[in-house]
């Protein structure tokens, strides 16, 4: 598996560290609630199709990567930032 | 026997070899099967479960029969593929699955008993009484089961991995790949050409075609030497591609010395990592077999395999040859076989409206129905429709078809489509991305096809590459249409054989669909059909027909099994290469290292680090003698100690301060310049991570230390919540584990000894406990903590690495006449559970700041990593297990870690288990054990009395609760 | 039918034509008392041990392919009961004792093969984890004994005790510990199920599951709408999928994880051997092949296949600790999709929705837990109750941290077990 590094380029996926759904970018405030916390800790949608996961390029410029692909034919359609990605959110 | 004048072999070098301690001689570009063959040893092996004695079936590296063991001693390879492996001088080769003797095999019995072990036997029987099972049937069935065997011991030949990248990779040389790669090549796109034969041409190798008017093989060696003067392309020969992976990535075994004698100077194999933006698959076809009666017997082969011996190793596999076929192509062999001037004694082909004549019998529309021979073949049965008819034959050349090698596209999970025109399964378009299927592997057989599509195949991906092929008319060549018509299995009542080497017949296919295992991947299972070490290639599509057949579905319907990684077996010693002895993971070596093992310590690994254990001096005969010593040194001197495996991150920035407020439990935002904090931070989920200390170099300037355990995943850690949940803090951060050697000088004379050797002395002022500053000592600039994880007046100082090796030993000289010295991790260990201070040991990532005593250390005055979840009613309260110290008041006074504790009157059972002990030392300052561990409610319970029992070590005794703070514990050391 | 060595002797003697189904293929009725959602190795115990120990027999175990074609027929055959935290040490340890007495239960040798399983370890740190761990295992009653390095060298001389990257300081050894032949698992259970009146129904996928007022009342299949009050999910590696189809998500994500076979080989390994520092396991099949494997792909995947970093990372571990298997080569690898949970502990509980079952979460460890997943889950369906030996694996420990059973100690988050 390959997957391309914003900053560095296609690499192996061995330069990579997985950490999983982007989902853990939506931090809750600290008074959300139990089982928004509950759900944002634990519960995931686990799609078998198309997902936004987390990568950090570890092996190189450390930088962490949202990459959306396929959990099924681990197709990868996209990668960004996830500083950018956050930036974004709020 | 060998034929005058026939074959690609080099009979100006003889090759001398052995097989099962018998000379033979055979000729340069032989392998072993044909070399036997060509010395008219038929019998080559013995079959998986009746031992019945078997000839080589193919001459590729499906081949299922031929399986024997090269070399010897600790080099000894076992499963080789007899017509895969060349020969050269001296090689060994012996038979294996057979004993005493491959002639006479003993456990040929069990075919005898064939009726009694038919398709899934084992699961209705064995049963009874249970103890059996492991003492006795499984004992006999291993033994008889397995085919060669390991040496036993390491091989001491090398194996590599390399990685490798281009445009396109090209799976194949036979036309189609070389169409493929002259038309790829002469665009300068980067093309690697791999084949896992020793020679380019495929199967043009074993026939007698011509291309443009010539042998095909003069086109063969013009388009190879084409290639060969391109810069751009690379062929890999003797280079099995064994999978497909995602983004272009493949994998691929190149034999590089298996052909020859090992070679100090290269590697038996080489596993590739291929990482290719296109790729095409010129894998070509495998024939299939034709079950019959008795069709395993020796001299029993596949047609295109009688045509490969004759054609490319000069060698008839037997005296008068039957060829019996379903299609036009078995026709080949008969004629080829009749041009060579060898007795073609039949050519039997099923179709009733065939049309062929040549210098032989033919039947039409007649079929083999019987062979006889045990141990070679000497007759086959052919039955027509006026009867049957008894012919002599020493090899039976049979051919059901062609099966497309579309293996490889399967190794994504596609599905191949089954195409009743050529009766074959072919790959459906876009299988695995990026790749393009041509030639024989795509279900076009005849060489103009091959050609034509190989080319077709390089235009399509030299168009995905953005670069046009240069046109070019493709070279003429026999262009036979596919004539076949389905035959899978002849009738009849006896066994005939669908996986050679596992022994499975059309009857234990039926069988398995009479007991209801009729998905194919239940029959698979079932009867062992396909799971042999040629993975179904010779037997999967008959088997699945004939399930097919019988479960009255089609073969589209009934599918196929699965065809996974690796296309051909890859040694474990090559896709594992460079990681035997301590080539598994990178050894990180102090600057300290080689004076510590001067000084005789025995190292430890601490994670990827090593350690000293101790320092033996004169005398000591054993390791507690020197840690009780060194740890009396340093509560009562001074010790040093190399402590630069501990994690350091430079954390730089504005917001550094605010992040690590956000990362740690406790606030650093309030910590002054000059001064450390201890800092504790947990997961997301409210465990406790890691723990350390923090530096404030300057208002905008931290160094974090971290457990060495932890380095890694700290720094991980923190680059995340910068990154994905506070990019907008102004902060960066850099491991520098590596840039900066640490010691800890630790004692009373901690102070007296770096006032000898730093540049301006220091006091309680200028660096009282917790205070860090910078120090220069011998002109170099060096940091000071005033820290200690041993309970006494301590510092860390850290200097740039290359000048860690000589701080070290001049800290060891200064500290001997102070009466110190180095000491090391069973000392630092003692040391700390003394004082009470936690490590991974503790913090083993099921524990919460409330069980370490911690939690008020969470300032509500801020949001951090894990706080919230923290909070959670089953992280906190009287029924957590608690940290705790341990003292032994009983009759042994001894403590070990991993033991449980129970109340002293309570049965050791596990309801009963209500903590257990995580570290333990014997302190020479208080004269005893000392334990840590974790109780539940342990905290309200300092002072009652507990039983602690190891099962493991034997050992059980009543200990006092403590709060685990044993020495100094008002601290009055650390600030002395 | 019953099976003996004297049924294969009558047969052996006429033609084997007398061999009957080991299970029928009914259609699906229109309506069953319960449905078991998934034919692997614990739908398939959960159906047999409701017929057999709950006398419940109209049910239907709804198969979208063929049994015993998930995770039971793909993993590397390791039967073990050696946890140490309360909620597994219990489950296990009645797990195994089912093992112990299955083949005679199902008339079906499922070749549970007690040869010893051995944990190495590599530190003195490691060595009281271990010791922990072993303390664990007596007190649940089950069986550990502590090898030193000589006493580890006893059993498997084969390991590089020389040059090993991480020097072998001992190993625990698990005595009851071993491996099983993992596809009869599944038939033995089909077969046994089926005999009991269970209808085992292959190739029908369930599409949705039927909820009415906060109740399950049946579900959607590929053939066709089938009602029943109670509904348990065994479905690993899908269950995200079928809990989304009753509105809910669950703490898990799915991961891919690897087992390789080597081709056959005479016999050279004797033991179930873990090599914890290496993230690898071992063992010989019957068959001779070398079944082995390593840690998940570390990526959320449907995939059924693995990529290359993690194989050779698997090979590398090998070769680092018993290079005496270098020449043999690796015959076929292939990948399962596991269920992880936060804490790596399964889930076997009610769920929000009522007469709806969860049994999921296995991680990669459901195979020895087969007999007793379906033993403990079909408790839970015919009762309501938990068992006894299975009241730890609650789905809401994660929300209150109440009872997180995390053996590896990584933390209750995801994609660090």
């Amino acid at each position: 598996m390959r997957l391309k590094c914003p900053l560095c380029g296609e690499r192996d996926r061995r330069e990579f560290y997985y950490v999983g759904d982007a989902v853990a970018l939506a931090r809750p405030d600290p008074d959300a609630g139990i089982s928004a916390w509950d759900d944002y800790v634990h519960n995931r949608d686990n799609p078998a199709g198309i997902t936004r996961d987390l990568w950090q390029h570890e092996a190189g410029c450390a930088a962490w990567v949202v990459v959306t692909r396929n959990t099924v034919s681990h197709e990868v359609l996209d990668t960004a930032l996830a500083s950018d990605v956050k930036r974004a959110m709020s | 026997m060998r034929l005058e004048n026939k074959g690609l072999i080099d009979r100006t070098q003889p090759v001398n070899f052995t097989f099962d301690g018998h000379h033979y001689q055979g000729f340069a570009g032989d392998t072993v099967a044909s070399a036997l063959l060509a010395n008219d040893q038929r019998l080559m092996g013995r079959s998986f479960k009746y031992h019945r004695p078997r000839g080589v079936l193919t001459a590729c590296s499906g081949e299922p029969n031929a399986l024997v063991t090269i070399k010897r001693g600790e080099n000894v390879e076992p499963n080789v593929r007899a017509t895969v492996q060349e020969i050269y001088g001296g090689l060994e080769v012996r038979s294996q699955n057979a004993w005493p003797t491959l002639g006479f095999d003993a456990l040929a019995v069990n075919d005898l008993a064939a009726p009694f072990f038919s398709a899934g036997f084992y699961y209705k029987t064995f049963m009874w009484p249970r103890a059996f099972w492991e003492r006795v049937y499984e004992p006999l069935i291993r033994r008889a089961a397995g085919l060669g065997g390991l040496s036993g011991t390491s091989n001491d030949e090398e194996y590599e991995k390399a990685f490798a990248f281009c445009d396109v990779l090209i799976i194949g040389a036979g036309p189609t790949g070389l169409m493929a790669a002259l038309e790829a090549g002469r665009t300068g796109a980067d093309v690697i050409l791999a084949d896992e034969d020793a020679q380019a041409g495929g199967r043009l190798l074993s026939e007698t075609y011509e291309i443009d008017g010539r042998a095909a093989l003069d086109w063969v060696a013009s388009v190879i030497a084409e290639l060969s003067s391109m810069d751009n392309v690379r062929i890999m020969s003797r280079t099995t591609v064994t999978g497909v992976y995602d983004q272009g990535t493949f994998g691929a075994l190149e034999r590089v010395t298996g052909h020859t004698i090992s070679r100090a100077d290269a590697p038996r194999a080489c596993f590739w990592r291929i990482v290719a933006k296109r790729s095409i698959l010129a894998a070509g076809a495998l024939e299939r077999p034709i079950a019959f009666q008795n069709n395993d017997r020796p001299g029993i082969m596949t047609a295109g395999a009688v045509r490969a011996y004759l054609n490319r190793w000069g060698v008839t596999a037997g005296r008068d040859i039957v060829v019996f076929g379903n299609n036009d192509d078995a026709h080949r062999t008969a004629f080829d076989l009749s041009a060579a001037g060898v007795h073609v004694a039949a050519l039997v082909d099923s179709r009733p409206d065939v049309q062929v004549s040549g210098d032989f019998p033919v039947y039409a529309g007649a079929q083999i129905c019987g062979a006889s021979g045990r141990q070679g073949l000497k007759s086959v049965t052919i039955r027509t429709q006026s009867g049957t008819e008894k012919i002599a034959s020493e090899c039976l050349a049979m051919s059901g078809g062609w099966n497309p090698s579309v293996h490889m596209t399967c190794h994504m999970n596609g599905r191949p489509e089954w195409r009743e025109d050529i009766a074959s399964f072919v790959p459906r378009a876009g299988m695995i991305p990026g790749m393009v299927t041509a030639g024989a592997c795509n279900g076009t057989f005849s060489t103009h096809g091959a050609l034509a599509e190989g080319r077709k195949a390089a235009e399509l991906t030299l168009a995905a590459l953005g670069k046009k092929a240069i046109q070019s008319d493709p070279p003429e060549a026999e262009d036979a249409p596919i004539r076949i018509s389905p035959l899978w299995a002849v009738g009849g009542t006896g066994r005939a054989w669908l996986d050679f080497q596992n022994d499975v017949t059309v009857k234990d296919v039926k069988q398995a669909a009479k007991e209801n295992f009729r998905s194919v991947e239940h029959m698979k299972r079932y009867t062992t059909q396909g799971m042999a070490t040629d993975q179904g290639k010779n037997s999967n599509v008959n088997a699945l027909a004939i399930l097919a057949d019988v479960t009255g579905r089609g073969i589209p319907e009934t599918g196929t099994t699965t065809f996974r990684p690796p296309y051909t077996p890859v040694p474990i010693a090559a896709m594992g290469a460079g990681a035997e002895g301590k080539g598994f993971a990178p050894e990180r070596l102090v600057t300290s290292h080689e004076s510590t093992v001067a000084q005789g310590a025995p190292m430890i690994e601490a994670g990827m680090w090593y350690r000293p254990s101790y320092f033996p001096k004169e005398g000591e005969t054993n390791w507690r003698q020197s840690c009780d010593r060194e740890v009396n040194m340093v509560r009562s001197s001074v010790g040093i100690c190399d402590v630069s495996t501990l994690g350091k991150i430079d954390i730089q920035g504005p917001d550094a301060a605010a992040f690590l407020d956000f990362i740690y439990i406790n606030t650093f935002s309030t910590l002054k310049p000059g001064r450390v904090r201890y800092g504790l931070m947990l997961r997301e989920d409210g465990t406790v991570m890691d723990d350390g200390t923090t530096a404030r170099l300057s208002n905008t300037h931290y160094v974090m230390t971290t457990t060495t355990a932890a380095a890694g995943a700290v720094m991980r850690h923190l680059e995340y919540v910068h990154q994905c949940l506070r990019p907008e803090l102004d902060v960066s951060m850099v491991s520098v584990t590596e840039q900066w050697a640490q010691f800890a000088v630790a004692g009373p004379k901690s102070r007296s000894l770096l006032n000898e050797l730093l540049d301006a002395p220091i006091d309680n002022d200028s660096f009282p406990f917790m205070g860090c500053g910078d120090v220069a000592i011998g002109g170099v600039n060096a940091r000071l903590f005033r820290i200690s994880f041993s309970g006494e007046h301590a510092y860390e100082i850290a200097v740039p690495a290359r000048y860690g090796a000589a701080l070290f030993d001049k800290l060891n000289e200064h500290a001997a006449a102070l009466g110190g010295g180095p000491y090391g991790m069973e000392a630092l260990n003692v040391l700390r559970i003394e004082k009470g201070f936690i490590t991974h040991a503790e913090i083993h990532g099921r524990v919460t700041a409330f069980d370490i005593g911690m939690e008020r250390m969470i300032s509500a005055k801020k949001d951090c990593i894990g706080q919230t979840m923290a909070a959670r009613e089953g992280l906190v309260g009287p029924d957590r297990e608690q940290l705790i110290g341990l003292k032994p008041i009983g009759a042994v006074k001894q403590l070990t870690g991993g033991a449980h504790l129970f109340e002293p009157e309570s049965e050791p059972t596990r309801q009963n288990s209500i903590g257990y002990v995580t570290s333990v030392g014997f302190s020479p300052t208080e004269v005893s054990f000392l334990g840590m561990g974790f109780l539940m409610n342990g905290r309200a319970r300092h002072g009652e009395t507990i039983k602690l029992i190891d099962h493991m070590r034997g050992i059980e005794t009543l200990c006092e609760i403590c709060d685990p703070l044993f020495h100094d514990p008002d601290g009055g050391k650390l600030r002395g | 039918m019953r099976f003996s060595g004297l049924r294969i002797l009558k047969e052996g003697l006429t033609g084997n034509k007398g061999w009957g189904a080991h299970w029928r293929d009914p259609d699906p009725k229109s309506d069953y008392d319960a449905i078991i959602i998934g034919g692997g190795g614990h739908g398939l115990s959960t159906a047999y041990y409701l017929a057999k120990n709950h006398g419940l027999t109209n049910i239907a175990v709804l198969e979208k392919g063929y049994v015993g074609g998930g995770n039971v027929g793909r993993n590397t055959t390791i039967v073990r009961a050696n946890y140490f935290l309360n909620g597994n040490s219990e489950f296990y340890s009645h797990s195994l004792k089912l093992w112990e007495g299955l083949e005679k239960d199902l008339n079906y040798n499922i070749m549970h093969s007690q040869r010893g399983l051995i944990n190495l370890f590599h530190s003195d740190g490691q060595r009281d984890a271990f010791v922990r761990r072993g303390n664990a295992m007596v007190n649940q009653g089950d069986d550990a004994i502590l090898l030193d390095r000589e006493g580890v060298r006893k059993h498997l001389p084969y390991l590089d005790f020389d040059n090993v990257r991480f020097p072998i300081y001992g190993g625990l050894l698990h005595p009851r510990g071993g491996t099983a032949r993992h596809d009869a698992v599944a038939w033995g259970f089909a077969r046994g199920a089926d005999m009991r009146g269970v209808d085992i129904i292959q190739n029908c996928e369930v599409t949705g599951i039927d909820i009415e007022n906060g109740a399950v009342i049946g579900v959607q299949t590929t053939r066709g709408a089938i009602k029943a009050k109670k509904i348990g999910m065994t479905v690993a590696g899908r269950s995200g999928q079928i809990a989304a189809m009753a509105g809910m998500r669950l703490p898990i994500e799915s991961h891919v994880l690897q087992a390789f076979v080597t081709e056959g080989l005479k016999p050279v390994i004797d033991h179930v051997i873990s090599f914890g520092m290496g993230h690898f396991y071992i063992s010989q099949s019957d068959k001779g092949g070398l079944v082995f494997g390593g840690d998940l792909d570390f990526y959320a995947s449907y995939a059924s296949r693995g990529n290359l970093p993690m194989k050779e990372h698997v090979m590398e571990a090998g070769m680092t600790l018993m290079p005496m298997i270098g020449e043999a080569k690796v015959l076929r690898s292939w990948g399962g999709i596991m269920d992880m949970t936060p804490d790596g502990s399964p889930i076997i509980d009610k769920s929000p929705v009522e007469g709806l079952y969860i049994n999921a979460g296995w991680c990669y460890g459901g195979f020895k837990a087969v007999p007793g997943s379906g033993s403990v889950f079909s408790h839970l369906i015919a009762t309501d109750q938990h068992h006894s030996e299975a009241t730890g694996f609650k789905l809401d420990r994660f929300r209150t941290g109440v009872g997180i059973i995390d053996e590896e100690g990584t933390g209750s988050q995801h994609n660090l077990h």
